[in-house]
Formats: structure tokens, sequence, C-alpha cells
């Protein structure tokens, strides 16, 4: 950090949520840590050579915390490597990628942890930490090793977008992780209900000849699970939640005091099912989008705090597998350069304050899986987005720094951007 | 008259120039489904159709609309009676026909729907007739050629020429469309011939009936504005046309329906059955038949069938696509 010149983010206006802290100020950044977070610092005598950034009009935030990120690396290096996710992650105002097991090899072995640690350290210009299988190989037999794969740093344990099917599994890896506090991260889909299903089940899909996927392979898994959950004492995070159907279930769950959090993905919250309209593949995703009812109900579980967490379930799959019929392409869509974007659409429309988009993207992530992200609080590391909240702009997919260029948001207008991102005080990003 | 050239099939007397009475263009590049033609289009080419079953009754079939044009059948999926269809209505038009089944070409060795589109596309095809097992491929095949596209069945999405083909016969033998009950029976759920008859048959005025064990209805059907029954006692009655479809063998096993048994205990239309309907009631099926499946032979060959007549229908509603198709074609 010795190369690093102490920088001075001058009059921007300062949102952290982890302090609810709304203000206009300076923020001083040295050695990479935020040193002082002040009204006025400017007339402070600042050490020599500081560089002095103009902030006004910006907001400047604590850098996102993107829970949920497949990136490819090992073994499909073609759709995504550490090094372009973390590039795309940048030029999102995201800080901190946690990226799912489902590799090749999967990260199911410390040695894979230390890989992605070591890679990530010598590639990626953000943080990464890897997110450990739940089970040896994806498979949902036999739980990994919680315990060293946690030493090693893994932050949760999934089995990516696989649900366990087996309730016995889930129960006893509740119950053992229990005692390592390790955060188990669970995709709620019933395979057998989803079966050949690749959208929302309903009047649309039948419509376009589409086999359905019901509510109900999500909330069935959703009621077992945290029913698991409280005879378990474990810690749960649902990945990704969709429909209103849900959030009641959730809802009492966090009621009855369960240790229990969950995500909703941005495309879940900015897009509906009508978007597959055409056979749209970059719209086909897993979960599907679902109607416009639920995507309502899920940005009002967030404005509510009841669904913690927003995820960008960044997925990027190539043209090969996306220009295809519908029910024959993959599943995903990228979304780490555009869920700050897509989310400022929903506090444009008032649906959401920005302070709460900023705390379910940021805070409340760092927070679940502790790590010390999340916060502009003086001593932590300098990982802060600055945003130009009225910067009008439309999505380029040729600009894109993905490997892949799978948005649902192609030819996007929005409104506000991310013009500079710092990770530990140095700018990663920068929009010119 | 135009000059014939050397080595033509064409009969030296043949007027090349001859065209059908009613003329109709649609004004669009390709028939990728029922949803989004108007009526009016919709009739418009059901009275072309007219005309071509008089000529497809002469001995002299054939006609110089589509000379010198090339159509391919590309048929991803198998098919032989609608694959056949086509082939004969192009050729009666004078078109160059050339059959592709892709079962046995290049899609076996990988390459995608969009290279083969590319591929054929370099050739310079002028109308090409796709059929494919999932839903939107003609539409996305369609998006990537120069050509008119005709979509001959698009997994459980649409199969356009099959509504019209069932609409002429309906037309022919009960003088109208409108005001019409008609019921479609058995595996709505995967059928390309129920979504396509259900929009074809509102927009011209008929009342629609779907009747299916629960487990072979799609979700939310009543949204389609059809009724619903899951018994063919209140589904067939007072109907004025009932049509059957195909139920697939692999969904008779237990998956969606117990047994064949069963399914034809319940939902299987024999005669006793057919009497639930209109004394005058017709029959129709887009075949291939599953007979003792959701069919009884003595009422697939019985006097209230229109089965046969549908294939000859099909003939024509194929030609009168392809005639007004071609209308819109460049130079033409």
């Amino acid at each position: 950090m010795a190369d690093l010149r102490p920088t001075l983010l001058a009059k921007a206006r300062i949102l952290d949520p982890s302090r609810d802290l709304d203000t206009t100020g300076d923020i001083f950044i040295a050695d990479g840590v935020i040193k002082d977070v002040t009204g006025d610092l400017t007339s402070a005598g600042l050490p020599e050579g500081t560089e002095i950034v103009d902030c006004r009009g910006l907001i400047a935030v604590p850098g996102l915390v993107d829970m949920r990120a497949f990136i490819g690396e090992p073994g499909a290096e073609h759709r995504e490597t550490l090094a372009s996710a973390s590039q795309a992650a940048a030029a999102g105002g995201v800080t901190t990628i946690i990226c799912q097991p489902d590799t090749d090899p999967i990260i199911d072995d410390p040695a894979i942890v230390d890989f992605i640690l070591r890679r990530a350290r010598d590639t990626a210009i953000v943080h990464v930490h890897p997110m450990a299988a739940l089970t040896k190989g994806l498979e949902g037999r036999e739980m990994t090793e919680i315990g060293l794969l946690g030493a090693a740093g893994a932050v949760a344990f999934t089995d990516g977008t696989r649900s366990i099917p087996s309730a016995q599994v889930l129960r006893r890896a509740l119950t053992y992780a229990r005692d390592f506090g390790a955060l188990i991260v669970h995709h709620t889909e019933d395979a057998s209900l989803v079966g050949e299903g690749v959208m929302n089940e309903g009047e649309l899909a039948s419509r376009l000849g589409l086999a359905g996927v019901p509510k109900a392979a999500e909330t069935i898994v959703l009621e077992r699970d945290l029913r698991l959950v409280a005879i378990t004492g474990g810690r749960y995070h649902a990945a990704s939640l969709t429909c209103a159907e849900s959030l009641d279930v959730l809802r009492r769950a966090k009621r009855d005091g369960l240790d229990v959090t969950a995500s909703a993905s941005i495309n879940h919250l900015a897009l509906n099912e009508r978007d597959v309209v055409g056979y749209r593949t970059f719209f086909k995703l897993t979960p599907p989008l679902r109607s416009e009812d639920d995507r309502v109900a899920l940005v009002q579980a967030v404005a509510e705090g009841l669904i913690d967490v927003v995820v960008s379930d960044h997925n990027p799959q190539d043209v090969e597998v996306k220009r295809l019929p519908f029910s024959e392409a993959a599943f995903g869509a990228i979304g780490l350069e555009t869920m700050l974007a897509a989310g400022l659409r929903l506090v444009k429309d008032g649906a959401l304050d920005l302070m709460t988009l900023v705390r379910a993207m940021s805070t409340r992530p760092a927070e679940i899986l502790g790590l010390p992200a999340g916060t502009l609080r003086p001593g932590r590391l300098a990982d802060i987005a600055l945003i130009a909240p009225d910067e009008a702009w439309l999505l380029d997919p040729a600009t894109l720094k993905s490997r892949c260029r799978n948005t649902p948001f192609d030819e996007a207008r929005f409104e506000g951007r991310v013009v500079r991102t710092l990770v530990a005080g140095r700018t990663v990003y920068e929009y010119v | 008259m135009l000059a014939v050239p050397a080595g033509c099939v064409y009969p030296a007397d043949f007027d090349m120039t001859s065209n059908p009475t009613a003329s109709f263009t649609l004004s669009r590049r390709h028939l990728l489904g029922i949803e989004g033609l108007s009526p009016e289009e919709i009739v418009g080419l059901l009275d072309l159709a007219e005309e071509f079953v008089v000529l497809n009754r002469q001995v002299e079939k054939k006609r110089a609309t589509l000379r010198g044009r090339t159509q391919i059948n590309l048929f991803f999926e198998a098919s032989t009676r609608t694959q056949s269809s086509f082939e004969l209505a192009g050729k009666r038009l004078g078109a160059d026909v050339m059959n592709m089944s892709v079962s046995t070409s290049s899609v076996k060795k990988g390459e995608t729907l969009i290279d083969t589109a590319a591929t054929l596309n370099a050739m310079h095809p002028d109308v090409l007739i796709v059929r494919h097992s999932a839903s939107g491929a003609v539409e996305l095949l369609a998006r990537k050629v120069d050509c008119s596209v005709v979509n001959a069945g698009d997994g459980a999405h649409e199969h356009p020429t099959q509504a019209l083909l069932d609409a002429l016969t309906i037309r022919r033998n009960k003088g109208r469309i409108e005001g019409l009950t008609v019921a479609i029976c058995g595996d709505i759920a995967h059928s390309r011939v129920a979504r396509s008859n259900i929009l074809l048959l509102h927009a011209l005025g008929a009342q629609v009936r779907v009747v299916a064990p629960p487990t072979l209805l799609p979700k939310d059907i009543e949204r389609f504005g059809v009724e619903v029954h899951h018994d063919m006692r209140h589904g067939l009655a007072d109907v004025d046309i009932v049509m059957m479809l195909r139920l697939q063998r692999e969904r008779m096993n237990g998956s969606f329906v117990p047994s064949v048994k069963e399914y034809f205990h319940f939902w299987g239309l024999d005669e006793a059955k057919l009497r639930y309907a209109r004394p005058d009631a017709l029959v129709m099926h887009p075949g291939p038949m599953n007979r003792g499946v959701e069919i009884d032979s003595a009422v697939a060959d019985g006097a209230q069938s229109l089965i046969r007549e549908q294939v000859e229908m099909g003939v024509a509603v194929r030609m009168a696509v392809l005639d007004a198709l071609s209308r819109n074609l460049p130079n033409g």
C-alpha cells in the first residue's frame, strides 16, 4: 500500500447504512483505510500529495457485497475468470464478490478454497471470497468438511443452484454446521416439481407452450428447510426467493426467532415473466422470473427488511448456450455491472429508499457473512462506490467487462451509475 | 404466355399466367402462428384455399405461382403427413421443393439451429417450412433468415396451418364457424394444435371447450377464454364439432394418465360418448390417430368423421398460405 496516495473524497453525500448515516461531508482515506468521515476535512491539514476528489453531486456508499455470483474459474474460464468478474464488479460498484462452488473442480476441498483465494489475490481487483459446497461433488448426499473449509476461508456453504433433495442430509448439515457458526445457503427449488420447467408456471407459459415451474416448487422446499432450522438451530439463508407465498413462510420463521435470512436477485426485483415473451433466453433464469404481483411483493419485502439481501445472481453464459430455442438454452444472466443501476431504478420509482437498497446490497450481506465490509466507519478498509445519481445512460453490451454478454438489460436505459469504485483505498474503476 | 424453358415439366399448353381468381396477400413475411392474424386475414386464407380445393380435384393440378422459387421443408421432428402435405402444396404451385429431415443431418453433429439457418439461408431459398420440437424455435430461426418462414409446428406452441385446415374443413361442412361450439379433447397441455385452434376459432367467433383430465390441461387454460371440462358427458353436450387430439405414448402409462385402458374408458371417443354431442356433430383428428386410445375405429371411420377430409384440406390450405406469402417475396 506504500504506493497509495492518501485520498480525500470531498463534499460527497455520505450514505452509510451501518450507522444509518446520511450526511454531506468528506471521507479521508490513507493506507487503504478510512481515517475520518466528517463534515468538512478540507480545511484540516492534509498530508502532502493527497488526491482530492471533488464529489459534489455524488453519493459515497460502502462498496457492494454481492453474495451470489457464478464465475467459472476454475474450469469454465471462457465464461468468466476471477479477473474478468472482478473488472465487471468494479464497474458496478461491487467491491466484494462471493463466488459459488459449482466450478470444475468443485469447491468442496480446502485446497480449492486456497486456490481461489490465491488466484483472486493475484488477478482480481476486488475482494473475492468463495462459498464452499455443502455436499461433496454437489451431489446432495454427503456433507463436506465444513470445519476445514471454513478455516481455509469459505464464508458459507451451498450447493449453488441445486437443492438438497434429502431432508435428512440437510438436517445433519444444519446440525453439524451450527457449532462452527457456519452459514448454510440453500437454493429452494424442488427438482421434481421443476421437472422440465423453464419459466414461471401460469397463463403466459401455457400460451408460449413452455413448461412451467410452479411457485410451490420454491415454497415447499422453503417450508421444509425452515422446519429443519427450527429443530436444529442452524444458520440458514435462502439463496433466491421469488414469490409472495415464500415471503409469508419467511416472515413466520423470522417472527419465531429462527436464525434465518434471505436474498432476492436484482432480476426478480426489476423484471417479470412478461420479459420472456419473444422467447428471450437472456431472461431464462433459475428460479424463473415470476408475475408482476410477485415482483412488487418482493420489492416491498426488501423495503421492509424481510428480504435481507439483494444479489446480482451473476451467471455468465456464452452465445453458444443462449442462442438456442428457449427450452434448450442455459439458465442465467450476468448482473455484477448492472445490479446497482437496476436497483437505482427502484429508488427512482419510489419503491425503495437508497439507504435500504445499499443496506441490502452491502451492509446486510457483510453482516450475515461476517465480513468487515459494508460500512464507511473509520478504521475499516476503504471499499467505496461513488454514484452519480442522475447520470442517464444506455447499457451498451459491447462495453461490458464480463466475458459474456447475457445481460437482461441489453440496451436498457438507466438513471444513475457508478462513477468510481475504490477497493482498499485504490481506485479500481473510474467512469470517464 | 411465358416461354417454357427446356426440360420444364409443364405441359406445353399450360397457362403460366393463370392465378386463382380470389387473390389474397398476407401482409407479412412469415406465418409463425395464428396469434397476430386478423379475422380478415384468416378468412382471406380460407377463401383462397377454397380455390385450391377445386384445383386439387382436377387432373391438372399445377400453378406457376412459385415457379423458380425454392421451398425447403426443414423438419427437426419427424412428420409424415405435414411434410408430404407441404411438399405437395409447394410442387403444385410450381416450386422446387427440397426435404431436409434433420434427424439425419448436421444437428446430430452438434450444429445449432442458428447455424443451420445461416447455412440454408446462404442457398437462397424463398420459403422455409420448419418444424421443431422446441416452442419458439421457428420464430428464432425466422429472425436469422431472409426468406419467408412457415411454422409447421413448434413445440407446444403453434401449428397454424393445422388450425387453418381444421377451420376450412369445419366451414365447408357447417357453412360457418361463428356461433359453433367446438370441443377440443385430450392432451391439451402438450398440444400446439389445440393452442392454434383455440386462437383461430375464437377469432372467427366460435365457442371453444377443452375436455381433458386435469393432468393434461395447461395451467390457467381458462384464461384463454375456453370452457373447461374434465368429463366427456358434460364436455361434449350439444357441441357441433368434436376435435380429438393425439396422446403421446410416453404420457399414457402412469405419468399423466394411469393407463391406456383407463384413458380410453373415460376420455376415448366412442359411439356412446359421441352421442352426448349434437346429432349432427362432426368428428375431427389432426392425425396420426391412436385407434383405441383417444378414438375408437367405429367413430374414426364413421359417418360423422371428417378426418380424411382434413387431410385433403391440408394441401389446399398450405397452397393458400404459400400463395399468399409468395406475393410478398422479393421480385414477387
